[in-house]
């Protein structure tokens, strides 16, 4: 704490008051008033050099105060409040978890908040997974703009279209960051996150359900609006199971298939939520639309019982993402790559039809 | 005149705005970006990022944003993420048409935008002025798209100097701009024709044609348009892709397979083709953007002439 920490609480008592925390200081003709309930003080008529005494008795409510009085937008507050537990804490417990430092889970991202001189607040992110690697052994950056390029790809080196996805890469950290730093970081790997969090916060999320996000579709994306038929939402469902599970997507779901009718699958349970279906979505429902209008017809494939679970095994290995993993030579995986050759070279026709069954279309 | 265009209508007044007023900080202005983006190209993002760092960096906003159809933030939920009250939005998009005139403000939520607000020939919007309803009290500039400014024109000049790597190149040289065509929207060629006519204009090159990748006179056979022996190839593209690195390069003859590469300059029949990829890579297109929201009533400063002289790389060391 500095004396001019504490010319700026005089100044604010007598500016419309100070309430921070716990810390409630008014001043009135008869000199200041303070309550610090949570450590028994309680006093009134203070002139400025008592609540300077004051100030040095209880310091870290006023750096506290310090810090959180900086202007900032209300969404990065909010979020850097959550980062620190301060709703859950008094402010002496708080400083003590402070000082060790003190993280939460953002997505994938791991926020950690240390105490700085004068309570400031240093923030450091790095993904979760690596919270136990020493931050030299980390490729580590100050500037929030380099967040773009790094998320833009996998650890693979794969493109990253969603960048909600939880495929975030690692072996990164941002170090030294100022509450703002911190939260334009986080802008640029989970956009509009901060904003979308606070506004369910404050019950004011902006909700827009399957029909209505299909209804203002237009150009190559107005068909999906014919994808829906009669009253059923089936179709949603699967659309919210293979994009929006939380192995998919760490928003947690919030819309439905319309304002009444909720989706039966499960929305996740993502720290920030996902307000309408994403262009991802939209884009995969329009593929689907087209595929969906094809009748369904009975074909007849002749397969022994372990071939028809290993095409359940390759299924599965491509839903999950699971293709990557499997050894070259584990032959006892149903979808490694010889098994699938071998069924390919059992099964398949010169035509590529599975068990020599032609497709018929009927065009 | 800043906010020439107004209408009564739209302007929010304070008592409409005072809900999330500890919000806003007044006088504070924003820039917004907003472009196509890609679902599978990963390199389509980046002209739009590197405008953005070169607008921030002039300090003329107190903040630039992207915002983007198929990446995020979305179109949907950039303005929520602003604390500027006055909001500049430039769509990095060549032409007026099915983007700018319907996706963008149904996607910004801009409820009264009419696309008689911007008066435009098909080549010259400017900006109207709107409140959106996905914010409170925040007033929204409207730009037009970049590809129609007439700053535009100097950008697809610099870029023949950049890929040249001659800052006085014309004398001896063919250009030709390059444009998607028609097949949509008329406008698209609109722009293309408009900014070569202005290149013309200037008796800088010997010759000046505009080329289509869909309709006539084919790129295909650009050097069947210019008796030049060097001819320089500008695509208005905002971005690289599939059309700017694959299509026009195979179908100009620079090379067999694109994968392989080619060379700059590549002889096509005798002629030597200096392909310049999208113009929307040019460092100067930010310029573009500044005068965007300059012409809608931002405040820039002497942002316009810092990066007009800081973009320059042909003849620089």
């Amino acid at each position: 704490m500095n004396a001019t920490q504490v010319d700026r609480l005089a100044t604010a008592a007598r500016d419309g008051g100070v309430d921070c925390d716990g810390l409630r200081i008014r001043a009135g003709d008869d000199g200041f008033s303070v309550e610090i309930p949570a450590a028994g003080v309680d006093e009134s008529g203070l002139s400025a050099a008592d609540l300077d005494r004051l100030a040095q008795e209880h310091p870290s409510y006023v750096t506290n105060w310090a810090f959180w009085s900086r202007d900032r937008a209300d969404a990065d507050r909010a979020f850097l409040r959550w980062v620190e537990g301060a709703a859950e804490t008094s402010v002496p417990e708080r400083y003590e978890l402070l000082r060790e430092g003190y993280a939460r889970s953002w997505g994938q991202v791991r926020v950690e908040v240390t105490l700085g001189e004068g309570g400031e607040r240093v923030y450091e992110l790095r993904h979760e997974d690596d919270a136990g690697i020493p931050t030299e052994e980390l490729d580590r950056h100050d500037d929030p703009l380099d967040a773009r390029s790094l998320v833009k790809t996998d650890d693979d080196g794969r493109y990253r279209p969603l960048k909600t996805a939880p495929s975030l890469p690692h072996g990164w950290v941002f170090s030294e960051l100022s509450g703002r730093a911190c939260a334009e970081t986080i802008e640029y790997v989970y956009p509009a996150t901060i904003a979308n969090w606070y506004l369910e916060r404050q019950g004011k999320l902006d909700v827009n359900d399957w029909r209505e996000t299909v209804d203002r579709q237009s150009g190559i994306y107005g068909v999906v609006k014919t994808w829906d038929r009669g009253g059923g939402y089936e179709h949603v469902n699967w659309v919210a199971e293979a994009c929006c599970d939380d192995s998919q997507c760490l928003k947690r779901r919030e819309w439905g298939y319309d304002d009444e009718t909720d989706l039966d699958v499960d929305g996740g349970d993502g720290v920030f939520p996902c307000r309408e279906p994403c262009s991802l979505v939209i884009a995969g429902a329009r593929t689907w639309t087209r595929l969906e209008g094809e009748e369904e017809r009975t074909y007849e494939f002749t397969l022994t019982p372990s071939e028809k679970e290993q095409v359940e095994a390759i299924i599965d290995a491509v839903a999950d993402g699971r293709v990557g993993e499997i050894r070259e030579a584990d032959l006892k995986d149903d979808a490694n790559r010889y098994r699938a050759r071998f069924l390919r070279a059992k099964r398949f026709d010169g035509d590529g039809n599975l068990s020599g069954t032609p497709t018929d279309r009927d065009e | 005149m800043p906010f020439r265009q107004r209408r009564e209508k739209d302007v929010v007044s304070p008592s409409e705005a005072p809900k999330r007023r500890s919000l806003l900080i007044a006088g504070m202005q924003a820039l917004v970006i907003v472009a196509h983006g890609s679902h599978l190209n990963p390199d389509s993002s980046t002209p739009t990022y590197s405008h953005a760092d070169t607008v921030r960096a002039t300090g003329a906003f107190d903040e630039v944003r992207t915002a983007f159809w198929k990446e995020e933030p979305h179109f949907r939920e950039v303005l929520r993420t602003l604390e500027s009250d006055e909001v500049f939005v430039v769509p990095l998009f060549i032409s007026e048409g099915y983007f700018t005139e319907q996706v963008i403000p149904r996607e910004l939520r801009l409820e009264s935008f009419d696309v008689d607000d911007w008066d435009s020939d098909g080549t010259s919007a400017s900006h109207a002025t709107l409140s959106a309803s996905d914010v409170e009290g925040k007033r929204v500039h409207y730009c037009g798209p970049v590809g129609t400014h007439d700053a535009m024109t100097e950008v697809i000049v610099r870029r023949a100097e950049s890929v040249t790597g001659d800052p006085a190149v014309g004398e001896g040289f063919g250009l030709a701009v390059v444009g998607h065509g028609t097949e949509r929207n008329e406008n698209s060629a609109k722009a293309i024709r408009y900014h070569t006519e202005r290149i013309r204009e200037r008796d800088r090159f010997d010759e000046v044609e505009d080329l289509y990748l869909d309709e006539d006179p084919e790129v295909d056979d650009v050097t069947d348009f210019f008796d030049s022996d060097d001819v320089v190839v500008v695509p208005l593209f905002i971005a690289d892709g599939y059309h700017t690195q694959e299509d026009i390069p195979e179908d100009m003859g620079l090379t067999d397979d694109y994968r392989t590469g080619w060379e700059t300059p590549a002889t096509v029949d005798g002629t030597r083709i200096w392909y310049a990829g999208a113009v929307g890579t040019e460092p100067l297109m930010a310029d573009v953007v500044l005068e965007r929201a300059r012409d809608a009533g931002a405040s820039v400063g002497d942002a316009v002439d810092r990066v007009r002289e800081e973009t320059r790389t042909a003849g620089a060391d």
